[in-house]
C-alpha cells in the first residue's frame, strides 16, 4: 500500500516536470528571417491561383502571447491609436469589428501596415521591423476575437471602455478578400 | 567622521568591495556623509558585540569541564542564579537600548539628509524608463528645457533637486557615493534633493528589479564646475548640427528613413519620437545603452545592428542596415557632439 502511494507521488512529481515549459519568447529574431514582403496577397483580384502565401509560422506571432502583448505596446507607442483609437476607429476604420477592407489574414493585415492604404494609411516598410509588424497584425486580429483566448492580452495598461481583447467575442470575417458578406 | 572611519581600514578593505567611486564609504557630498557616519557608527556596534560574543565563547570553550561519565549532585547555586539572571536582564535591557539608540540615529541621519532646502536649486526631472535613464532640465520657457539620457551633469557645491517619475514599472535611483536609494513610481512625481562637493564622474544604478535588464540600468552624475555645467547646458540646448559632408548628410538620411526615426529624437531633424533616448547630442556623452557599452564606433554600430544579444528583452528591435549605411548612420551620430 505504502509502496504504491510512494510510486504515485513520483509519477505525479515527474508529470509535473512537464509544466516548467514555458512559451517561448523570441527576444532576437533572425534579422534576414522574412523577405515575405512580395509575395502577401494584397486582394481577392489576382491572375492565376487565388491563394494568399503563407505567414510566418503561426506559432511565432498568432499564438504567441508575448508576441501579441508586444503588438499591444507597439500598437500604442507607434501611434496607431492615433487614428485608428484602441480599436474603435476614428480617423482610421474601426479594428474591432467584422469588417476587413483589405483581408483579415494575417499577411493582409501585415500588407496593409508595411504598403500604407489609400486615404490616409502610412506605409511603415523600412520604418517598422518586419517581425514588429507580424506582432502588431497579430494584436490587430485579436481585436475582433481572430486570435486563441489564451492568447489574445487580457487587461490593459490604461482604462479602456471595451473589454480586453481576449473578452472580445469571435467575429467571422467578411470584407473583399474575407468570407463574402452575408446579407440578410 | 572621517577621523574615526579611518581607523579599521582592514574592516573597510572587506566591506567595501567596490572600487573607486561607487561606494557608500567614499561620500562626495553632505548627504553621503550623513550616511557614512550612521554606517561606522552601527558597524562599531556590532564590531563590539561581535568581539564581545568570541571571547564569551573562548573563555567558555577554555574552561575545564568535567567528562560526561562523572554524575554531578544536583546542587542549589542560589547566588549564581541571582547573577545569571542579572547578566541575562542587563543584557537584555542593553541590547534593546542599542536598538533603540540605532533608531533615533538613523532617524536623525534621515532628517539630516531630506531636511535641508534651498532658495535656488537645479531642478532635474528623472524618469526611469525600461531599461535607461531620462534625464529632463525643466525650465519655464519650453525651449530652453534640456533632455538628455542616462548622463546626469550637476555643478558642485549647488542643491539639486531631483523630479522623479517612471514610464513603466517601479525602478530605484541609487547612486551610492550621493545620496541614498529612492524609488521612481509610475505615475507618481515625487522629489529629493542632492549635493555634490567634489567634482567628478559617480556611478549609479538602477536598485529595484524592473525586468529582465535591471542589472543594465545604469546612469553616473558628472559633478562640474558652475562653469563647466552651464557651457554643457548651453551646448545641449542647440538642436543637432546641420550635416555638412556627403557621407553625414547620408548618415542622417540613413536615420530619417529606418527605423530610428520611429522612438528617437534629434532635434532639428524631422525625427521626435521620445520612446528611446534623446540623440541629439549623443556624441558628448560618455557611454551608451545606459551605461552598458562606451561612446565609440564599433560598440555603438554592434549596439544599433544586434542590441538583442548585448542586452536581450531591451525595446530596441534589430536594424539589419546595409554596412555602407550603417557606416554612414555611425560617423552622422559621432558629429551630434
Amino acid at each position: 500500500m505504502r509502496n504504491r502511494v510512494s510510486i504515485a507521488m513520483t509519477i505525479l512529481l515527474l508529470l509535473s516536470i512537464t509544466s516548467c515549459k514555458r512559451e517561448e519568447r523570441q527576444l532576437r529574431p533572425d534579422p534576414n528571417a522574412s523577405q515575405t514582403l512580395n509575395t502577401v496577397q494584397v486582394s481577392g483580384l489576382n491572375p492565376g491561383a487565388n491563394s494568399i502565401s503563407s505567414p510566418p509560422p503561426a506559432g511565432q506571432y498568432e499564438e504567441s502571447a508575448y508576441a501579441v502583448s508586444q503588438g499591444k505596446t507597439l500598437y500604442n507607442q507607434y501611434n496607431c491609436v492615433g487614428c485608428h483609437a484602441n480599436g474603435g476607429g476614428g480617423i482610421g476604420p474601426p479594428l474591432m469589428d467584422n469588417n476587413w477592407i483589405y483581408g483579415s489574414e494575417p499577411g493582409n493585415v501585415f500588407a496593409t501596415i508595411m504598403q500604407g492604404r489609400p486615404n490616409g494609411m502610412p506605409s511603415f516598410r523600412n520604418r517598422i521591423p518586419e517581425y514588429q509588424a507580424w506582432e502588431i497584425a497579430a494584436y490587430v486580429r485579436s481585436m475582433s476575437g481572430l486570435l486563441p483566448k489564451d492568447v489574445a492580452p487580457s487587461r490593459s495598461d490604461q482604462l479602456y471602455v471595451k473589454p480586453a481583447e481576449q473578452s472580445m467575442p469571435y467575429q467571422a470575417p467578411a470584407g473583399v478578400t474575407g468570407e463574402p458578406e452575408e446579407k440578410k | 567622521m572621517i577621523g574615526f572611519s579611518r581607523v579599521p581600514l582592514l574592516a573597510a578593505g572587506v566591506f567595501a568591495s567596490y572600487p573607486g567611486d561607487h561606494s557608500i564609504l567614499h561620500p562626495a557630498g553632505p548627504q553621503a556623509s550623513n550616511i557614512e557616519w550612521l554606517y561606522w557608527v552601527i558597524f562599531w556596534i556590532v564590531f563590539v558585540v561581535y568581539v564581545v560574543v568570541v571571547l564569551g565563547f573562548m573563555r567558555a570553550g577554555a574552561r575545564t569541564y568535567t567528562s560526561a561519565d562523572e554524575m554531578l549532585p544536583i546542587m542549589k547555586d542560589e547566588a549564581g542564579d541571582r547573577r545569571a539572571s542579572w547578566a541575562v536582564g542587563s543584557a537584555i535591557t542593553i541590547t534593546v537600548l542599542t536598538l533603540f539608540a540605532v533608531l533615533v540615529m538613523s532617524e536623525i541621519t534621515g532628517k539630516k539628509v531630506e531636511g535641508e532646502t534651498s532658495k535656488n536649486p537645479v531642478t532635474i526631472q528623472v524618469i526611469g524608463h525600461q531599461w535607461w535613464w531620462e534625464v529632463i532640465y525643466p525650465d519655464p520657457q519650453a525651449d530652453q528645457t534640456v533632455t538628455t539620457a542616462n548622463e546626469i551633469h550637476v555643478p558642485v557645491g549647488k542643491r539639486v533637486v531631483i523630479l522623479t517619475n517612471s514610464a513603466d514599472v517601479i525602478h530605484s535611483f541609487w547612486a551610492p557615493s550621493i545620496n541614498g536609494k529612492r524609488d521612481l513610481l509610475p505615475g507618481y512625481s515625487s522629489a529629493f534633493w542632492l549635493q555634490i562637493d567634489q567634482p567628478g564622474v559617480y556611478h549609479g544604478q538602477c536598485a529595484e528589479f524592473c525586468g529582465l535588464q535591471h542589472a543594465h540600468m545604469g546612469f553616473s552624475i558628472v559633478a562640474e564646475r558652475e562653469d563647466a555645467f552651464s557651457q554643457w547646458k548651453a551646448q545641449q540646448l542647440k538642436p543637432a548640427q546641420d550635416p555638412t559632408e556627403l557621407v553625414t548628410v547620408h548618415g542622417r538620411d540613413v536615420f530619417l528613413s529606418h527605423a530610428c526615426v520611429m522612438c528617437h529624437t534629434i532635434r532639428g531633424t524631422d525625427a521626435g519620437s521620445r520612446l528611446g533616448p534623446d540623440l541629439t547630442h549623443i556624441a558628448s556623452r560618455q557611454m551608451i545603452a545606459a551605461e552598458t557599452l562606451p561612446n565609440t564606433p564599433g560598440a555603438l554600430a554592434g549596439w544599433i545592428v544586434d542590441p538583442q544579444r548585448i542586452k536581450p528583452g531591451n525595446r530596441m528591435s534589430p536594424n539589419p542596415l546595409q554596412p555602407d549605411d550603417l557606416q554612414a548612420l555611425i560617423t552622422y551620430l559621432q558629429t551630434l557632439k
